[in-house]
């Protein structure tokens, strides 16, 4: 069967790879790329275990054909720190003990650091609807939104 | 004033470092079930039954077999007949549910599975495996379950626990009764009487990663399995079972694991892999759908339980009945034995009558879900208790302080309570700014307690002191909540050597001694006294080797602060890392290991407080406000002690609201997706306020209490009675959705 | 003698008995005088049951002791989450 060439931009590198058009963009990001930060957690679009930025928007990865990501951007959790240094978010999720599992931990990062982007200084009301479209089944939610609220003050150099 | 003992002066204990596995679970790197990939590696998939109830008449594999890429199809005849070869019912149900053999019980049980080269060639392939049924009657509830001339699921199962025995197969496997006093002298003495009866639905425990495994088999039947699992040890044993072979052929690594809640204390792909790779000669790796997890993972039982319970006029419980019926799904093992040993185990009541039955239907077998079968007996019993203290006028808290277990308590389940803090969570709450917040209009507040053994069970755990004096704490039991941090810091207080100079690791079954499942609140307790163990032996080796290096005798070593310190001064200290550069001169590598089965499991108690606004127009409940008392004995972690309370009552508050198993007339199941199947997300709820309470357990080195379970048994009930503080509506059903809500509220108009 | 009570539903196999005295120093010697004085008891007690010495459960604990005045309940086997 013959497979489609994707050329994409992932966390910064120039990436390749070859696809089935029926693939999703988590399958390749997993199989193919070799990334596993993204998750799998239903596969239908409901958990946000999956989300990746896609062009700067925060997708669920396994909602999207792997094809349609060609000559696009995409960040995964892989690429949230910096040569090693840890995005406030991330920072702030492990003083503050926002994750147990970690299963869903990549998808709220990458959720959680869109909201940032385009709200450096959320309400909780804000952070809890923005994080709406990640599910947590350990931890209630709590530690989690608390750490997006530091991470924010942290970034607004408060 | 909540009790929290004075801190005996712990240096790491109590303290909130950041986890040791933080790291690599917030850059990606942690390794999940689903994430490893081997060279020349399969993809796997299952085969499932359409049908809740039917005979397999054939199964025909050639289609599958001859199509591009696939590489093993396997049935249940590629597994031995373990009824054959006298193995235990127990065992015979695990394999029988692992893959069907002459009937399949639910929708969703495994018929067969294939490997194939691609995904969707192995997806392909299980389509085209062609069962042949023949459909049955099936029964979906305990009431059709229980019916007269009902179909049976097994047609040998005679109801245990009954004397004399039925002559007559049914679909209940047991019946339990706990009993004490006289009740019909106990309602005689009580001055008001509430009976209700409650249902409650099937949940499943929802953890966001799906069951995983990569097994590769080797030619000579030694085979490796990595899984997702709450216990590696016991997921080899039961593979073992199923397959047909010693458990020391089978190495099993655990991985990261994306939550269980009990769900993962239990084998579905695990044997199925092993024989897909042995067929196929390569590495196989199996992950469920999140259909198939909803589908054909163990949820919790559905319910029916009736309580009558009667109090004098001063609050006092003179007597309780409850009678409950607990869903098992597929086989037998239904948590109703520890539902009637948990229902009243809060209180001191002299006269009661608990019994209960575990019965089969056709839908996927229940897995234990956080303190298995107590949520849904605390609902009822909770709810009937509110309800009482309304009719007499009493305070909530002072109706169940007036009730409550304590030391010497005769507990309704046997023996008798050891020290236990119910009484310190209900003032907790009393004493918590939000017990006397003001509510606004729509809105009601609630209280419920509850009740949750915690076990303790064999642990193993090894401590190695590395040639730089840093320490590595090695376990089999697979960290799900933060438990390697627990780990480190009991070590860290041992050893007298900061928590960052130790690293806590979770091991294969071939490198650490054997560890039962991280379930029943366990692992900081069972295993934490093992790692415990061990580290003490560390320090004796350490004194000896000081003793030695000074030529005095050992009863003038100290270990203080991680170093040898002469009792006379008369040396200078000798630090673990003088003593570890050292270890080849006084005996070799420092090395220790601990096992043990542990003993002194403190009870575990929570009371829980939550304020909800309900809306009249749409029915849609709303939790404003919730707080949660819980005696953890002693936080050693208390980032994760209150990880474990607000995860418990969210979970509850999902229960109470909004996840129910919905299946159609014909047994299928109509929501096995997150969409459909709501569980609770960050816009639904506020902050979980959390009370920690410390009444330490005497019987461990820390005082530990489990923590992990007792959090899920309040919140059925503390929704409920907020509920009908705010609307005058008691709601007995579950989940409270917004239909049943209006419901009430129109019946109540009548 | 160690006080020995059993669960409602280990009754069938007591003769209605809920609690009897038995001399023993273990757990294990506690079982077989009980196998002795109610036939079947044994498997029943070694297979499905905890056991709670004076308020302590324990989990297959065959050589712990049991004193003269040791409260002893068989409780049901339970499964933790």
């Amino acid at each position: 069967m013959a497979r489609t060439h994707v050329t994409t931009v992932v966390n910064g590198d120039e990436t390749e790879f070859l696809t089935e058009d029926s693939t999703s963009l988590l399958n390749a990001l997993r199989d193919e790329v070799g990334l596993t930060g993204a998750k799998e957690g239903c596969g239908t679009g409901d958990c946000g275990a999956c989300s990746v930025m896609v062009d700067d928007k925060v997708t669920c990865a396994c909602l999207v054909f792997a094809p349609e990501v060609d000559g696009s951007t995409i960040l995964t959790v892989e690429g949230l720190a910096d040569s090693g240094e840890l995005h406030p978010l991330q920072q702030c999720f492990l003083e503050g003990a926002a994750l147990q599992c970690g299963i869903c931990t990549p998808g709220f990062l990458i959720s959680a650091k869109a909201l940032l982007d385009r709200n450096p200084d959320p309400t909780e009301t804000e952070i809890r609807y923005a994080l709406a479209g990640n599910l947590c089944r350990c931890t209630g939610y709590d530690k989690i939104i608390r750490a997006v609220q530091e991470a924010a003050r942290e970034m607004r150099g408060q | 004033m909540a009790v929290v003992e004075e801190n005996p002066g712990y240096k790491w204990v109590g303290t909130r470092p950041i986890r040791p596995d933080g790291l690599e679970k917030v850059t990606g790197k942690a390794q999940f079930g689903a994430d490893l990939m081997l060279p020349g590696m399969l993809f796997g998939k299952v085969v499932r039954s359409p049908h809740a109830h039917a005979r397999i008449i054939s199964i025909d594999t050639t289609a599958a077999e001859a199509m591009v890429g696939v590489k093993a199809v396997i049935t249940g005849s590629d597994f031995p007949d373990l009824a054959a070869n006298g193995a235990h019912p127990s065992e015979i149900d695990v394999a029988n549910n692992t893959i069907a053999r002459e009937k399949v019980l639910y929708e969703g049980h495994v018929v067969a599975a294939v490997a194939a080269t691609t995904r969707d060639q192995a997806e392909a392939a299980a389509k085209a495996v062609e069962v042949t049924y023949e459909i049955l009657p099936h029964v979906l509830t305990v009431d059709e379950a229980m019916a007269d001339d009902a179909p049976l699921l097994h047609e040998g199962m005679i109801t245990k626990g009954v004397d004399p025995a039925p002559e007559e197969a049914s679909n209940v496997a047991s019946k339990i009764l706990h009993e004490r006093g006289d009740l019909d002298q106990g309602f005689g003495e009580a001055d008001a009487v509430v009976e209700r009866e409650f249902t409650t639905k099937p949940v499943h425990q929802g953890y966001i990663e799906p069951h995983a495994a990569v097994a590769d088999a080797n030619s000579d039947g030694r085979a490796h399995i990595w899984c997702s699992s709450q216990g590696h040890f016991q997921m080899r044993a039961y593979s073992a079972s199923v397959l047909g072979i010693s458990p020391g052929m089978l190495k099993v690594t655990a991985a990261e694991i994306g939550g269980g809640f009990g769900g993962k204390t239990v084998i579905y792909l695990e044997p199925l892999a092993v024989r897909l790779s042995q067929r196929a000669g390569r590495p196989v790796k199996l992950v469920m759908d999140r259909d198939e997890v909803f589908r054909a993972t163990g949820p919790t039982s559905g319910t029916r339980i009736k309580v009558k319970m009667g109090v004098s006029k001063d609050g006092k419980i003179t007597a309780a009945e409850v009678w409950m019926a607990y869903e098992a799904g597929a086989y037998a093992g239904s948590p109703v034995g520890a539902a009637g040993m948990t229902a009243i185990a809060c209180y001191d009541i002299p006269n009661f009558v608990v019994e209960g039955y575990d019965v089969v239907c056709n839908k996927p077998r229940v897995a234990a879900y956080r303190a298995p079968g107590a949520p849904m007996a605390a609902f009822a019993v909770e709810s009937v208790l509110d309800e009482l203290a309304r009719d007499i006028g009493m305070d909530p808290i002072e109706i169940r302080l007036a009730n409550a277990a304590v030391e010497g308590t005769q507990a309704s389940y046997g023996p008798k309570f050891p020290r236990i803090g119910f009484v310190e969570t209900l003032e907790a709450i009393k004493d918590h700014p939000n017990y006397t917040a003001e509510l606004g209009p729509n809105q009601g507040r609630g209280i419920a307690a509850g009740f949750w053994f915690n076990a303790g069970m064999m642990s193993s755990a090894t401590v190695h002191i590395n040639e730089n004096g840093t320490a590595t704490v090695v376990t089999g039991s697979p960290d799900i909540g933060g438990s390697r941090q627990s780990m480190a810091l009991m070590a860290a207080e041992e050893l007298g050597i900061p928590y960052e100079s130790i690293k806590a690791v979770v091991a294969d079954t071939e490198t650490v001694g054997f560890n039962d499942v991280t379930g029943g609140s366990r692992v900081t307790l069972a295993t934490g006294a093992a790692v415990v163990d061990a580290c003490r032996l560390i320090v004796e080796d350490l004194r000896a080797r000081a003793a030695k290096t000074w030529d005095v005798e050992l009863d003038q070593v100290e270990w203080v602060d991680g170093q040898a310190q002469h009792a006379e001064g008369a040396q200078p200290p000798l630090s673990l890392k003088d003593l570890a550069a050292k270890s080849g001169r006084t005996g070799g590598p420092i090395s220790a290991n601990a096992s043990l089965n542990s003993r002194g499991v403190g009870a575990g108690f929570s009371t829980q407080l939550c304020d909800v606004e309900v809306d009249p127009e749409t029915g849609v409940t709303r939790v404003v406000r919730y707080l949660t008392a819980q005696d953890a004995g002693r936080a050693i972690s208390p980032d994760y002690v209150e990880g474990q309370m607000q995860g418990g009552v969210v979970q509850g508050i999902g229960w109470a609201l909004s996840e129910e198993y919905i299946h159609d007339s014909d047994g299928v199941m109509e929501n096995p997706g997150f969409l459909d199947y709501r569980i609770p997300v960050a816009s639904d709820l506020p902050m979980i306020d959390c009370a920690i309470v410390e009444v330490p357990n005497p019987a461990h080195p820390y005082g530990v209490r489990g923590v992990g379970e007792v959090g899920i048994v309040p919140p059925m009930a503390a929704v409920g009675n907020a509920i009908n503080d705010a609307l005058d509506v008691r709601m007995t059903d579950l989940p409270m959705s917004p239909v049943k809500i209006l419901e009430a509220l129109n019946d109540q108009g009548d | 003698m160690a006080q020995v009570h059993f669960s409602a539903g280990l009754r069938d196999l007591t003769g209605g008995l809920a609690q009897v005295e038995v001399e023993a120093t273990t757990v294990r010697r506690l079982v077989v005088a009980l196998e002795e004085m109610f036939p079947g008891i044994g498997e029943q007690l070694n297979e499905a049951s905890s056991v709670a010495i004076d308020g302590e459960i324990f989990t297959d604990a065959d050589y712990e002791p049991v004193s003269d005045s040791s409260e002893v309940h068989f409780l049901d086997i339970f499964q933790g989450g």
